[in-house]
């Protein structure tokens, strides 16, 4: 269309140009440099990753990030896609006030949140006092410093991730299309799994990574809840690089961390295709 | 199928969306619900196939009634608004929809979606996706959805509304011949008048949540029982006038200084009653030099319109404007602003309507 084309998109260029080198100069080659001391401290090499072959800790700190983010990406979904699927059927009015529920925790400071969880879960805290208060059970349970205590705490804090985008998909579904397979004989069942939940898949999946990558780097709510004894990768950075200085394997861990990242949102652009394929709901 | 209504009746709060409708549809009519948006059509549609309550009233479908049934037990086909098909399914896979719900197996089922395919003519698209279709294609996959499992009774829901006006044309054809081979019941609602009158055996037309009346669209094109039954189906002019003279199945109707020659028809119309007339334009002739008729009025061209088949024409008479449609083919004049012309027509022509017009 443009004859020589490059004049008109050198303009566009020239608005990305700021933005591009803030991002580069002040965000991106900080971040490299930091990750490249994995690959000269202590010695020059491949020294510190050969670690996550060898040395327990590392593997454990990995073994148990990837579970508590598998298990709390699971969950956040589950619980996520009820409430999305409620607010997408609610009414006009009734949608907003699901919506403000959604978002009001995102307000809150995630440290505080992680404090309130203790305060509920710990051995004197509301539940177990509740509970035995109740007669349920004569010793408080262990709920808090523990795996069980991240992973309520950090679900709690991704629900609302998992709600947004599932809930933008699901809005795009024309709700003449659940009508229609019901006039065709379909129950109410068969029109959810073969009509509503195939379309809101791409809302699903969408979530589920943003959830997940999310649950990879978290820190604050881990290291409260966590109290010291179950490390994921985040927290054992932290302690490798502030406690123990060894700045090689605590960046070596940053770097692995940034790989699994960018290698599920790579994945992840494949899939998201799909819902171009798809065409959202229309 | 034969369908039946007996008052029925929808209420949103304090707003009345049906009134009491009373339907009886034989087996193997094609129905058209024709009326203006908000004229409760496709309410009552929506409360046939059971997606919206009836506030009261009762539904019978060959005799059983199924008032209170869920749509998935109705067992009637469905063309929807828009279409609504499944995008993430190809045309095959939605046209084995209803197939599938009903559990039928795979090589029967396959065997029935190449038929409805071939029905509609779409078989060389089964594994497309539907965005990947134009809109009549569209249209034809939802008909051949709906087809499918056979149902005696197919809703159609502003079937044609989407498309040009061309390929709307085109489609209404084809509607008219599916209905004609498969001989089922069919119930469409729209709001074009055009589209009602070239489908249907019988039209139902509605307004404000009423039927205002029902019949073949002959017979309500040429006696419109009301005003707005005259007005929303075709074109037409309204002279109110007063029954001045009764004699052998003719009336005189006094309107302003015109003395009127009506033949009486149905209409009961006593001396020194209040009527309103109905003349449709295309019944007004244009006399010419010596030629009479039984209603003679002189006009001025106000303004003309050639359409291509004919003209229309608006003009200024003792009784107010006049809108007149001619044949251009042979046209006893040509037409120029502020031309006078004698006008003329028979007895016969106009049709005494109920003045139903509260706006």
């Amino acid at each position: 269309m443009f004859p020589k084309g490059m004049p008109r998109n050198a303009g566009w260029w020239a608005l990305l140009m700021p933005a591009f080198l803030l991002l580069t100069v002040f965000y991106v080659a900080p971040i490299l440099q930091v990750l490249s001391i994995s690959f000269t401290e202590p010695e020059l090499g491949f020294g510190n990753y050969e670690r996550i072959l060898t040395n327990r800790s590392v593997q454990r700190t990995l073994m148990t990030t990837g579970r508590i983010a598998g298990i709390t990406t699971v969950l956040a979904l589950l619980l996520g896609y009820a409430v999305a699927y409620s607010v997408t059927m609610a009414s006009e009015r009734a949608r907003r006030w699901w919506i403000l529920c959604v978002l009001v925790p995102l307000w809150i400071s995630v440290l505080v949140r992680a404090f309130a969880w203790v305060t509920l879960l710990r051995r004197q805290g509301l539940i177990n006092d509740a509970l035995m208060g109740a007669g349920v059970i004569q010793e408080p349970l262990e709920l808090v410093w523990n795996e069980f205590g991240i992973i309520v705490g950090m679900v709690h804090y991704m629900v609302p991730y998992a709600v947004l985008p599932m809930l933008s998909t699901m809005r795009e579904i024309d709700p003449r299309l659940m009508t229609a397979a019901r006039g065709m004989g379909a129950s109410r069942w068969v029109v959810f799994s073969r009509v509503f939940l195939p379309l809101s898949l791409p809302g699903v999946v969408a979530a589920a990574v943003l959830v997940f990558i999310f649950s990879l780097g978290f820190y604050v709510t881990p290291a409260i809840l966590g109290g010291g004894k179950t490390l994921m990768v985040a927290e054992w950075i932290s302690v490798q690089i502030l406690d123990l200085i060894r700045w090689g394997f605590g960046t070596m861990m940053a770097t692995v961390l940034v790989v699994t990242i960018l290698v599920t949102l790579g994945g992840f652009s494949r899939v998201v295709n799909m819902r171009k394929l798809f065409g959202g709901g229309g | 199928m034969t369908l039946e209504l007996h008052g029925l009746a929808k209420s949103y709060g304090g707003f009345v969306a049906v009134e009491g409708a009373d339907l009886k549809v034989g087996r193997g009519t094609f129905l058209t619900l024709l009326g203006p948006s908000g004229s409760g059509k496709t309410t009552i549609l929506s409360m046939i196939a059971g997606f919206t309550e009836p506030t009261s009233g009762q539904i019978f479908l060959d005799g059983r009634e199924v008032t209170q049934e869920p749509p998935e037990k109705r067992q009637f086909g469905m063309v929807f608004q828009g279409y609504a098909l499944f995008p993430h399914m190809t045309v095959a896979e939605n046209v084995a929809f209803p197939l599938r719900v009903r559990g039928m197996a795979k090589a029967e089922r396959e065997e029935k979606v190449k038929g409805a395919l071939d029905l509609v003519q779409l078989s060389r698209f089964a594994d497309r996706l539907p965005k990947q279709l134009s809109g009549g294609q569209q249209q034809r996959v939802a008909l051949a959805r709906a087809l499918v499992f056979e149902p005696a009774l197919l809703l159609l829901d502003e079937p044609l509304s989407a498309l040009d006006k061309k390929l709307r044309a085109e489609l209404q054809e084809e509607l008219r011949a599916l209905h004609r081979r498969i001989g089922r019941t069919f119930i469409n609602v729209t709001h074009d008048q055009e589209e009602a009158m070239s489908l249907s055996d019988s039209v139902a037309i509605l307004n404000h949540g009423r039927i205002i009346q029902l019949g073949a669209p002959e017979a309500l094109y040429e006696q419109p029982r009301t005003r707005f039954v005259a007005d929303f189906l075709g074109k037409s002019n309204f002279l109110p006038g007063t029954v001045r003279e009764v004699t052998q199945g003719a009336l005189g109707v006094q309107v302003g200084a015109l003395r009127i020659r009506q033949a009486a028809g149905a209409a009961k119309a006593p001396l020194g009653a209040s009527v309103l007339l109905s003349l449709r334009p295309e019944k007004i002739q244009v006399l010419e030099e010596g030629e009479a008729a039984d209603n003679v009025l002189e006009a001025r061209v106000v303004s003309w319109s050639y359409l291509g088949a004919g003209y229309s024409i608006i003009v200024d008479t003792a009784l107010g404007p006049l809108r007149l449609a001619m044949s251009a083919w042979r046209a006893p004049f040509h037409p120029a602003e502020g031309a006078a012309i004698r006008l003329g027509w028979s007895a016969e022509a106009a049709t005494i309507v109920e003045d139903d017009d509260v706006s």
